[in-house]
């Protein structure tokens, strides 16, 4: 499976921003995660903003994903058919952020920042109130 | 005994191949053969020396890949050549294995220059798992070390020597580190990271002779003498060809392939670090020794030697690296001055792209790195970026900041053929 957009109907609300952080926080819960928890947690998904234009990027669980293609360590690999990551042993040689084309890998405070799918049911395509993110398998 | 598919090595484009094959083909006999024991990620070594990972670590398919893949291999044994007309190979303990299609992907070994007085037992080198656990072994009796070239091996081996408590010096010949792939500002950079953890580069230096007493000696080329009880050689790697060569296969600087990763002889193929291969950026054959390299020369192969044609189309110098947290991405001819050079240089943070043609032919992204993977992109594409090149210098660059018309084109994704299917690590 993986998320697809269809950029003509986002708005740039970064919604599925805020929801993608709030379910990768400790505590899930909004205020919490935004307001308490440090460092706070990194959203998955991308909105792009400059000051004319916004783009939501999205890993895309791509069939033949360079990121793991590219992993000396074997942190990144596929799992019926879902790219997962296994932070244990991750190294952080970047050569993951080196490799995504789309920049849906992302290194921030010293952590690799990636998309796992939400077990399957991901919340940036639960929260988008123009239905601009769908699952497709 | 004959198997379909045979595979001398089992490191990354040995798995790279292995992969592709079984993505085509569930059935295909595999055999891998390595004189290593294991199959470890050498890239993993000096992240297992600084303590970061443990042995298992290194392990990065897991004990039972090999299993579930259904693919017989005999490790720790080397093979002493290649017979392409019988097309069989014979190994060290006698044994003759027939080949349908053949993987060469013997690696690349540490090149040491001529030193006089230097002795095998002198030096340590830094690719192997036996070099690490000689070098880890070495640290508990050290307390200086000399590295000899620095590198991305070298300047690691430095960070987790330094980390170790060991007063350490590097010797390069250039006159600054990464002088390969960095330009001036960036290894000035990464000089004062090294510098402020009190390791010492002498540039402009080598050594020319090693004498010993209970340590060893090193008379450097500018005249002064350093003693140390650790020396390590990192000067660069080299393609381990003689196997190919002795079998008449075409061999220059490396194994001479085409894109499909054919060598000069049918139905023998060759990836990874033991090939010379053209550089999509810099126009020429050469070995290009890096991980994803490769594992996607292995893979192209697998695919070809299991009927599907697949060309590895984009190929250049590639590399991610880091140094007391401060990280590096460059790509292609990234510290060239023949070209437009745009940079911006920014505290600790600094990008560098160099442009020909109004396109990317390189670039330099340190300390913020961000998402660097949409640059690799852009020149793979061979992407006009000179309308929006002054873009590039941003932090935070981005699709958005690519215009609309060509945007939408980059972001579908080049699906081709050949899923890659479940947890096979």
């Amino acid at each position: 499976m993986r998320i697809v957009v269809k950029p003509e109907v986002c708005m740039g609300c970064q919604i599925c921003e805020i929801w993608c952080l709030v379910a990768h926080s400790m505590s899930k819960d909004i205020l919490n995660a935004f307001l308490l928890e440090k460092p706070r947690a990194k959203p998955r998904i991308v909105v792009e903003r400059n000051p004319s234009e916004y783009l939501i990027l999205q890993c895309r669980n791509c069939e033949e994903p360079k990121c793991m293609f590219a992993c000396i360590s074997g942190a990144i690999y596929k799992d019926n058919g879902v790219l997962k990551y296994n932070e244990e042993k991750c190294v952080s040689c970047l050569s993951c952020v080196m490799a995504c084309p789309y920049g849906a890998v992302k290194f921030e405070d010293g952590k690799i920042v990636r998309c796992d799918l939400c077990n399957l049911d991901p919340v940036c395509v639960k929260v988008c109130p123009n239905k601009a993110l769908e699952v497709v398998s | 005994m004959k198997f379909e598919n045979v595979i001398i090595g089992n490191s990354s484009a040995a798995i790279g191949c292995v992969e592709a094959i079984r993505e085509i083909d569930s059935d295909a006999d595999i055999l891998m053969v390595s004189a290593d024991r294991q199959a470890y990620s050498r890239a993993l070594i000096p992240y297992y020396l600084r303590g970061k990972i443990e042995l298992e670590g290194l392990l990065y398919r897991r004990q039972e890949f090999f299993e579930r893949l259904n693919v017989e291999t005999k490790f720790g044994i080397r093979v002493e050549r290649i017979d392409t007309n019988k097309k069989e190979i014979t190994l060290e303990n006698g044994e003759i294995v027939g080949y349908e299609k053949l993987l060469i992907a013997t690696g690349g070994k540490p090149f040491i220059p001529k030193i006089e007085g230097l002795n095998a037992r002198d030096f340590f080198t830094f690719q192997t798992l036996e070099d690490v656990l000689r070098i880890k072994e070495a640290v508990e009796k050290a307390e200086s070390a000399v590295i000899l070239g620095a590198g991305i091996i070298g300047l690691m081996l430095a960070e987790a020597l330094v980390e170790k408590g060991l007063e350490v010096k590097v010797v390069e010949l250039a006159d600054r580190v990464l002088a390969p792939v960095l330009d001036k500002k960036t290894s000035e950079i990464v000089q004062r990271k090294f510098a402020e953890k009190g390791v010492e580069i002498l540039l402009n230096n080598t050594i020319l002779e090693v004498r010993r007493n209970e340590k060893k000696i090193l008379r450097l080329k500018d005249g002064r003498e350093i003693e140390t009880d650790l020396l390590a050689i990192a000067v660069g790697v080299v393609p381990n060809a003689e196997l190919a060569k002795n079998a008449g296969i075409k061999v220059n600087r490396g194994i001479v392939v085409n894109k499909r990763m054919e060598t000069s002889v049918k139905d023998v193929y060759a990836a990874g670090d033991c090939v010379e291969i053209f550089d999509s950026i810099a126009k020429t054959s050469r070995p290009i020794p890096l991980w994803i390299t490769a594992y996607m020369g292995g893979r192209i192969a697998g695919f070809n030697m299991s009927g599907i044609p697949r060309d590895l189309s984009f190929v250049t110098a590639m590399n991610s690296m880091h140094f007391f947290d401060y990280y590096i991405i460059t790509a292609g001819l990234s510290n060239s001055e023949d070209g437009e050079v745009i940079s911006r240089l920014e505290g600790e943070n600094y990008r560098r792209f160099v442009l020909r043609d109004g396109k990317i032919v390189g670039f330099i992204i340190a300390g913020k790195v961000g998402r660097a993977g949409i640059f690799t992109r852009l020149m793979e594409e061979e992407l006009e970026v000179s309308g929006f090149k002054d873009k590039l210098l941003n932090d935070n660059f981005g699709y958005v900041d690519i215009p609309e018309a060509i945007r939408w084109n980059l972001l579908k994704e080049k699906v081709k053929f050949g899923v890659v299917r479940d947890a096979w690590i």
